[in-house]
Order: structure tokens, then C-alpha cells, then sequence
């Protein structure tokens, strides 16, 4: 068994609200080629085992995962798919060299959302099929109703979720990667169309494409092939209740237990003082908040009142999505786990530009699904 | 540092039907209870659940893995769904296994489902978007074309004939009777039968291959120490392997499956097996259609290349031969929810080296057995070899 | 285990219990529909075909022509940019008679599907398609074919303006 896993290189190609230009398979070529330079390693030589995290209804495609191995140059090697986010992919990785049976393993995710002409269709076939589907409803709704019983609850007002899509689409100006960078005031935000009241249009994340590619390795290999391993100290993952009519709604019980499980592996008890800063899920902007309180970061109802001192603004005590989140990067589908994790590795590398944080040691990468699941991850890394 | 051991101590398994009135959840659901009970554990000692189904177009439903996670008891508990279109079955116990060996989890509990009845007019239809969606979709091409082609090669390659092969049909409809839980067992089955039976693409005919079916099958797998409490006939994973091959299914030779080798050779590896004909006493290789079985036996180096039909012409991989071959029925007879299906042949090794085969025991008290599984586009294959020693 | 147990679960429909009213159920139809970018690689191949011209592209370290052509060799991994016109003439490598259409329906003349290796591209390297203008009863493996192409204003790109490959009349 290898106790310790490293993340030893990084390749990213994006993000763009379309990329008619490539393929998917030239767009995960590309991200996957400066993976593989960034880590020193040839994939037809070095790495054990491949992990594409993708679903078939968004590639639309059968049984995708067919798809996978030529582009990553996985031909005849170890490759399977998660059903799963970016950072299920990144966590599978980490059992899988801890094993010992595999030393380098890379996972790679893509988003082509451009390409899926019925989204919002599409996206309804995760409802059930035979107690809510038949409603019709955009599932965008599951949101509208989540965010209402969340600002119930804690009191978080409109003006404060509000308040982080300004902040994630500002950091997104000073992030190459970003397309949706802005500089929006809360009124503009609080004016605009509804999506599904108390929910509104700019709040929900629009989609990008883009691809990401993560190589990791065990200790031992990160330690002779890279100068600046990021190693991986916690992983967790959780799924929550399995349909609407079981769910609690104002609360996010699952991605407490993703934390507790990441938390416990990295021996943090007081996960506020003990990590620097944070890549959350706001695919929509209330989720970032709800995301915070979830993750121990203060008490539930807090967070609102966190973003109104400017606690989560890239000078404040916890940076949250410095990167501009999906608010600002746009929305990868099951890729946004990995996106969030690179952000945390460019940062404690010192490699991320004009929106580099001073001194930071310990970042964390959390994601959701999306609705209408209940199933999110939680990743911890460190310099 | 040693390696992690991890043993499977629990199965379950619904029957395989042609239309179940159980939804897929229900299914997962009746095989987790099941697996549980057979080893006197509780969802609560589950700290983790593994999930394998294949595509969401059988069912049209997005992200198939969330929508079925309480009837396979994720409610509350780390859960991934992996994937390798018909090689899941028996990749999702590798993915139990990673889950314990990499000391994350002690106990896991590892569930396949798959409900193909769903699709309308019939679940062939939704094999239509596994191919190329620009270069090959566009010709309307059918599941049939490309396992007809590949075993039209293989025949051709070897010079094998279609008789040659139904012995293979034959043989696992006749173990299937014995099946508890079997759609298409038949005791009284020939070789005339199966080459009688209605021409569906040439070369393939209706008894060739593996009926479409809905069911679910479950497994418990512990770490060393859980094992040693809840058992004292734990079956232990030896060595597991896996290997993709090229998308561009027309760039390769159609007769040999080199994936299925790959994936072999990486399993035998890790289990220190140097000459696997004869240190493995039994073998569920991947039968959908009946040559399938040929190409796998080959495939895994149990046989020598086209010379495998002629195990079952001899009667050697018969349930009483010298290297008992599919003796829970396989595909064919037991019937093919796939995913389902792939991890029926893992419960069938548990079952059969923990001596409670029933009437399919094999004789002999084997020590050691493999599942194995392919899929994707003729492209995959998964490997897992089981014993009764770490 | 299961020599222990006498009863499984699990409950068998027929299809008389819909048409009774026994089992109720919900019929639906998924709206997904997708516009894929067909990138580099596929959108030269596809271009090609508007012209009448099968597309390969050459690996010069592997030394081996593909077909369709890619812009990554998946055995050296290295970039693939040359792209070598191919002829539309090839050898069966394999085919079935098929009486089945994709969705099920049963039909009397075989559609029979094959593997084609094209000439000009490297051996055991071709595409799927389908044979026409041919008894079922004379294909076979190593037959000599050529491509019918749908006439020239009517290709759109598209690998359904090659209609069929038809036998090539031997000496």
C-alpha cells in the first residue's frame, strides 16, 4: 500500500461557452498532452490506469466510456468510467494507488455542453420517471425550491446570494480560464428575469466546454518525477436522499458526511482555521453559501453574513472560488469537480497569475452534481 | 507494504425475467437484502456501495446511478457508479475491491442491476447510440451486424463451423436448468436446436445468444479482519484486471480478443498464477452469444487459439470435465441483464467454491476460479480471479 | 448460498398482464437531441466525402495509414497531420446477413453489413458499411468491392453518400 498520493501535473484546455472547432476527442487530446508534459510521464509508457468520470445522455452516447482510450493513449491499458463528478474520478484515483497495484493514475473529464441541443430535456430524464417526470417541470425547479426553504431557514436573504455571483463573475475577470468574467452590481443581479422564484436567471451558472486532465501518483513516484508535488490528504463522497420526497431541503446533510470523511482523513478538526482557502460548488449562487455552512466553514446561516464582510473575497480570511467558480468559468457538467481541484493545485503551486493567494498551504475542492441528485465529493490538498 | 486482502463473504441474486414488475431500484433492492442476509450483516456494517448498471438508454433515465441508489443502499454512504458498458458486471467487484484493498473501507457492498425491458419496442434499439455518432450511426446499424461480423471472422480465421460452436449453447442452456433463478434452461437442448432455431444475421441464429432480461445481483466484500468474524468460508480476491482497446473497432484483427489477454495477463500477474490451464479449476467467461465464450477462453490463454469450441465438443468444460466452463448456465442460459449478468458468474465462483452450488456443483472441491466480462464496442475486458486461500 | 435457498425473488410479466390492464405503465419518448462538432479529424473525413474521396491519415512513426482519419495516433500517442486520399475500392475482411433491422423489425432481404479494408490504408484497417447489388448467397470474406456514391449534388458529408459497396467483377 502506498499511504500517500500526489497530484504530479495538470492540463487544461478552456473554458469556452463553445468550441466548434475540435472535437471532444481533440479537445481531452489536448488537455491530456499537457498533462502528461506538465508530469514528466508518457501515457503509453508510464501511467497504470485511466479514469474518464462522463455520462452517456450528456455525450449522447451509449456506453461512452468506448470512446475514452484513444485520446488519452489508453489503448490496451487499465480504463474504466465513473458515472460520477470530477472529484469522484480524483477520489477513485486515490484508492486505486493506495492499492499499490497502480503507481500513476490519470482521470480526465470534458464538457461539451454546447453540443446537447435539449439540455433542460435531457437534464429532466434524472427526474423519476414515473412520479415527477410526468410533472413537466424544467428540474430547475428543485432548485428554486431548495433555495426557498434554505433562505427560511437560515434567514439568508436574496442580497446575499446575490452578492456571491457578483463576487465569483469579478474574481472570474482576473482568470484567463474564465469566460464569464463581469463587473456586475447587486441591483443589476437582484433586477434581472427569474428562473424559478426565488431563484434567478444569473444565478444559475451557464454552461461551458472545456476538458481537464489530473495526473496522480503514489509517493514514492511523485517524489522523483516532480519538484512540486500537491498532495491529496482527504477524499470524501456521499450520496443523500433518493428523491425529492425523502429530502430535507433547506440543508445539504450529504455533503456534511463528504466533508466529515475528507476532514477525518486529514486530521482537521476545525476545518475554518485549518484550511486557507476553498473551490465550492455554485452552480447556482445560493449552493455557495449553502456549500460553506455544509462544510463546517461557520454555523448555518452564517455564510451570508460572511460574504457581506468580504470574509470570502479573494483578500479575505477564506477565499471562495478566487477562480470565479462556475459562475464565472462556466458550467462543465461532471468536469466541474476536476476544475475546482485545479484551481486548488494552481494555487498552491503559485501558478495561478494575477489571482495567486499569498501563503497558502491546505485548499479544498468540493462539488456537487447538480439536480436533481444528492450526491457531492469533498477533496483536500496541501503543498 | 503488503497488500491489502480483501475477501467476498455475501451474495444474493434475484431471478433473471424476461419483464419484471419490480422496478430497477426494487430489483437492486431484493439482491442487497439478500447478499446482506447471507452473511448475517446489516446495512448499517456498509460503509461504502459500489454500483454497476449499464447504459442509461434502456431505461431513459439520466444519471441511472443517483436514481437508483436507495434500492442498492447508497442512502447516506460514499457511492460510485462504474462503468464499462458490458464488462461492468464484473469490473464492479474490482471496484469493491479498490474500494477495501485501499483501506478506505473495511465493508462494501457491491450491487448490478439492470431492467432492459424498459426500452419500447425492445432493448435492442437502444444498442443504435453506441456507435460512432458521425461516422457509423447514420447507417442504422444494428447490435447483431457487429457480433455476426466478429464471429463470421472468427469462424473464418479458424475454420470453425457454426456446429462446432452451438456445443457451446448447448452445454450452458443444459447447466442453466439446474439454475434456481434461470430464463432459458433446458435439459434437453441439441446442437439441432440451436442450428434449427430462426436465422436472425448470419452467421448468428436466435439460440445463439443470451436472451435480453431485467434482474439484480449483489456481493458483500470485507477487509481481512471483518471476514474473519462474519465467516469461516471467506472467498478471497486473488488478482483483478481490466484493459480497453481502440474505439476504432474497424483498425483491428476481429479474431482475437487481445483485450481479454491484457486483462488476463494483469490478474494472473497479481495473482501469481504462471500457468493458468492449470491453476484454475473453474471459469465464467463472458458468454452473450456462444462463440463469445470460445473467444474468451482463448482470450484468457485457457485454450489455444480457434481450439476452443473443441472443450466443448470433448466434454471438457462440461460441469463434470476436467476445466468446467459457465456450469451456473452462463448467458445463455441463465439469461443477460448485463451488468447483472457479468456479476451473476462472480456469485457463481463464490457460490461454487464455497461448495453451495447445488445442483451445479462442480466436483472435485475447487480451489480456485475466474469470472470474467467484455463489452463496450468488442473492446473490453474484466477479470477476476477468486480463491479459497488470501 | 444458493443451494440453501428455495425461493428467489423476483416477479415474471407476461405480456397479456399489460394488455389486461394488470400491470399499469407510463409510455414516454426522450427528446435528446445533439449537434456534435465533428473537429478536425472526422470534419476532413466528412469534407472528403462530399468530394467522392475516402479519407485516410498516416502515422510516421507507427507507418501506418487509418481510416477515418484522427488527429492522435492511439498506439505512439504523437500528432497524426498528414491526411492521404484513399481509393474506394477494398477487400470484405468480414459481413453478416442481417434480418433485422436495428429496432427489430424482421425483414426477408438480408441488409448485410461488412467490414471494409480500403485500399491505401494499412492492412486489417477499414470501415464498417454495407454491401449491396450482391446475392447474399456469393459474399464472402476477401470479396473485392467498390463504393457507390450517391451522385455528387446529392452528398451532403456524410458517410451515408457512400450508398453501399458493390462486388467488383473479377477478370
Amino acid at each position: 500500500m502506498s499511504e500517500r498520493v500526489a497530484i504530479i501535473g495538470v492540463g487544461w484546455v478552456g473554458y469556452r461557452p463553445s468550441t466548434p472547432e475540435v472535437s471532444y476527442k481533440e479537445l481531452t487530446y489536448e488537455a491530456a498532452v499537457k498533462a502528461y508534459a506538465d508530469a514528466g510521464v508518457n501515457p503509453r509508457r508510464d501511467v497504470d490506469s485511466f479514469i474518464t468520470v462522463a455520462e452517456d445522455f450528456i455525450e449522447g452516447t451509449s456506453i461512452f466510456d468506448e470512446y475514452v482510450p484513444d485520446q488519452l493513449g489508453a489503448v490496451l491499458k487499465p480504463v474504466h468510467t465513473i458515472g460520477g463528478d470530477g472529484l469522484h474520478g480524483l477520489a477513485t484515483a486515490h484508492m486505486l494507488i493506495r492499492t499499490g497495484q497502480s503507481e500513476i493514475v490519470v482521470v480526465e473529464g470534458h464538457s461539451k455542453a454546447s453540443n446537447v441541443v435539449t439540455l433542460p430535456e435531457v437534464t429532466a430524464y434524472a427526474q423519476d420517471p414515473i412520479i415527477n417526470r410526468p410533472l413537466g417541470l424544467n428540474t430547475d425547479f428543485i432548485a428554486g425550491m431548495e433555495m426557498n426553504r434554505y433562505l427560511f431557514e437560515t434567514g439568508t436573504t436574496l442580497e446575499q446570494c446575490a452578492a456571491v455571483l457578483v463576487k465569483n463573475r469579478r474574481n472570474a475577470l482576473r482568470n484567463p480560464l474564465a469566460p464569464y468574467g463581469a463587473d456586475l452590481t447587486l441591483d443589476e443581479v437582484l433586477a434581472g428575469p427569474p428562473l424559478a422564484w426565488p431563484l434567478g436567471r444569473y444565478e444559475a451558472a451557464k454552461h461551458a466546454d472545456g476538458a481537464i486532465v489530473i495526473v496522480l501518483a503514489s509517493e514514492e513516484r511523485a517524489r522523483s518525477l516532480c519538484d512540486k508535488p500537491v498532495w491529496v490528504i482527504g477524499v470524501g463522497w456521499c450520496n443523500g436522499a433518493p428523491s425529492l420526497e425523502s429530502r430535507v431541503w433547506g440543508d445539504v446533510p450529504y455533503i456534511q458526511k463528504a466533508a466529515d470523511m475528507a476532514y477525518r482523513q486529514a486530521g482537521i478538526r476545525q476545518p475554518h482555521l485549518a484550511i486557507d482557502f476553498a473551490e465550492l460548488d455554485d452552480t447556482y449562487a445560493y449552493k455557495e453559501l449553502q456549500h460553506m455552512e455544509a462544510l463546517g466553514f461557520c454555523r448555518p446561516g452564517e455564510a451570508g453574513m460572511l460574504i457581506e464582510e468580504g470574509a470570502t473575497e479573494p483578500d479575505g480570511e477564506m477565499p471562495v472560488n478566487v477562480s470565479g467558480g462556475s459562475l464565472g468559468m462556466g458550467n462543465l457538467l461532471d468536469a466541474n469537480g476536476l476544475a475546482r481541484a485545479l484551481e486548488v493545485v494552481l494555487q498552491l503551486r503559485g501558478e495561478a497569475g494575477q489571482r495567486q493567494l499569498d501563503e497558502v498551504e491546505v485548499g479544498l475542492a468540493q462539488s456537487w452534481r447538480g439536480v436533481p441528485t444528492t450526491s457531492g465529493a469533498v477533496a483536500i490538498l496541501s503543498n | 507494504m503488503g497488500m491489502r486482502k480483501v475477501a467476498v463473504v455475501g451474495a444474493g441474486m434475484t431471478k433473471f425475467m424476461r419483464r419484471a414488475q419490480e422496478t430497477g431500484k426494487e430489483l437492486s433492492w431484493q439482491a442487497a437484502r439478500m447478499a446482506l442476509a447471507s452473511c448475517e450483516m446489516t446495512l448499517d456494517d456498509i460503509q461504502a456501495v459500489c454500483l454497476g448498471t449499464a447504459p442509461d438508454a434502456f431505461d431513459s433515465i439520466h444519471l441511472k446511478g443517483e436514481y437508483l441508489s436507495d434500492g442498492a443502499g447508497a442512502w447516506g454512504k460514499p457511492y460510485m457508479r462504474s462503468y464499462v458498458g458490458g464488462g461492468t458486471g464484473v469490473f464492479a467487484p474490482i471496484q469493491g475491491w479498490y474500494h477495501v484493498a485501499s483501506g478506505l473501507f473495511d465493508a462494501v457492498l457491491v450491487v448490478c442491476e439492470e431492467k432492459m425491458s424498459s426500452f419500447y419496442p425492445h432493448a435492442q434499439g437502444a444498442f443504435l447510440t453506441i456507435f460512432d455518432h458521425t461516422t457509423e450511426r447514420p447507417l442504422k446499424p444494428n447490435l447483431l451486424w457487429i457480433f455476426a461480423m466478429e464471429m463470421n471472422r472468427y469462424m473464418q480465421t479458424y475454420g470453425i463451423s457454426k456446429e462446432d460452436i452451438a456445443h457451446v449453447a448447448v452445454k450452458n442452456k443444459r447447466n442453466a436448468a439446474d439454475h434456481p433463478c434461470a430464463l432459458l434452461g433446458n435439459p434437453d437442448i441439441t446442437v439441432e436446436d440451436v442450428l434449427n432455431s430462426e436465422l436472425l444475421a448470419w452467421p448468428v441464429n436466435r439460440l445463439d445468444v443470451s436472451p435480453v432480461s431485467d434482474g439484480a445481483v449483489a456481493l458483500v466484500m470485507v477487509a481481512e479482519h471483518v471476514a474473519k468474524r462474519v465467516t469461516d468460508k471467506p472467498v478471497w480476491i486473488q488478482g483483478v484486471g481490466w484493459s480497453l482497446d481502440t474505439a476504432y473497432w474497424t483498425n483491428r484483427d476481429l479474431a482475437y480478443p487481445r483485450y481479454v489477454e491484457y486483462a488476463a495477463r494483469m490478474a494472473y500477474e497479481m495473482a501469481g498464477i504462471k500457468e493458468p490451464r492449470k491453476e484454475i479449476n473453474i471459469v465464467e467467461p463472458y458468454d452473450p452469444f456462444d462463440y463469445k465464450e470460445c473467444h474468451h477462453l482463448e482470450g484468457l490463454l485457457l485454450a489455444d487459439r480457434g481450439q476452443a469450441p473443441q472443450l466443448a465438443i470433448d466434454g471438457v468444460s462440461l460441469r463434470d470435465g476436467d476445466m468446467p466452463v459457465c456450469p451456473s448456465g452462463g448467458l445463455l442460459g441463465v439469461g443477460n441483464p448485463i451488468a447483472a449478468a457479468g456479476l451473476m458468474k462472480v456469485a457463481e465462483i463464490f457460490w461454487q467454491l464455497r461448495g453451495e452450488a447445488g445442483a451445479r456443483q462442480v466436483p472435485g472441491q475447487p480451489k480456485r476460479g475466474l469470472a470474467q466480462a467484455w463489452g463496450d464496442l468488442m473492446q473490453v475486458g474484466t477479470v477476476v480471479i477468486m480463491g479459497t486461500n488470501p | 448460498m444458493t443451494s440453501k435457498i428455495k425461493v428467489f425473488p423476483g416477479t415474471p410479466l407476461r405480456e397479456v398482464d399489460f394488455k389486461e390492464g394488470k400491470i399499469l405503465y407510463r409510455h414516454d419518448e426522450m427528446n435528446g437531441q445533439y449537434a456534435w462538432d465533428t473537429g478536425i479529424g472526422i470534419g476532413s473525413y466528412l469534407a472528403a466525402l462530399k468530394e467522392g474521396v475516402l479519407l485516410g491519415s498516416y502515422c510516421r512513426s507507427c507507418r501506418r495509414t487509418v481510416v477515418p482519419p484522427r488527429t492522435v495516433c492511439e498506439w505512439c500517442f504523437r500528432p497524426m497531420n498528414s491526411y492521404i486520399p484513399l481509393k474506394d475500392t477494398g477487400t470484405v475482411n468480414t459481413f453478416s446477413l442481417c434480418y433485422i433491422t436495428w429496432d427489430l423489425k424482421r425483414i426477408k432481404e438480408p441488409e448485410i453489413s461488412a467490414v471494409i479494408e480500403i485500399d491505401g490504408a494499412s492492412p486489417l484497417h477499414g470501415i464498417m458499411h454495407k454491401l449491396g447489388e450482391v446475392d447474399p448467397e456469393d459474399v464472402h470474406i476477401g470479396m473485392r468491392v467498390q463504393a457507390v456514391w450517391k451522385p455528387a449534388d446529392e452528398r451532403e458529408g456524410a458517410i451515408t453518400d457512400i450508398l453501399y459497396f458493390k462486388p467488383i467483377k473479377e477478370g
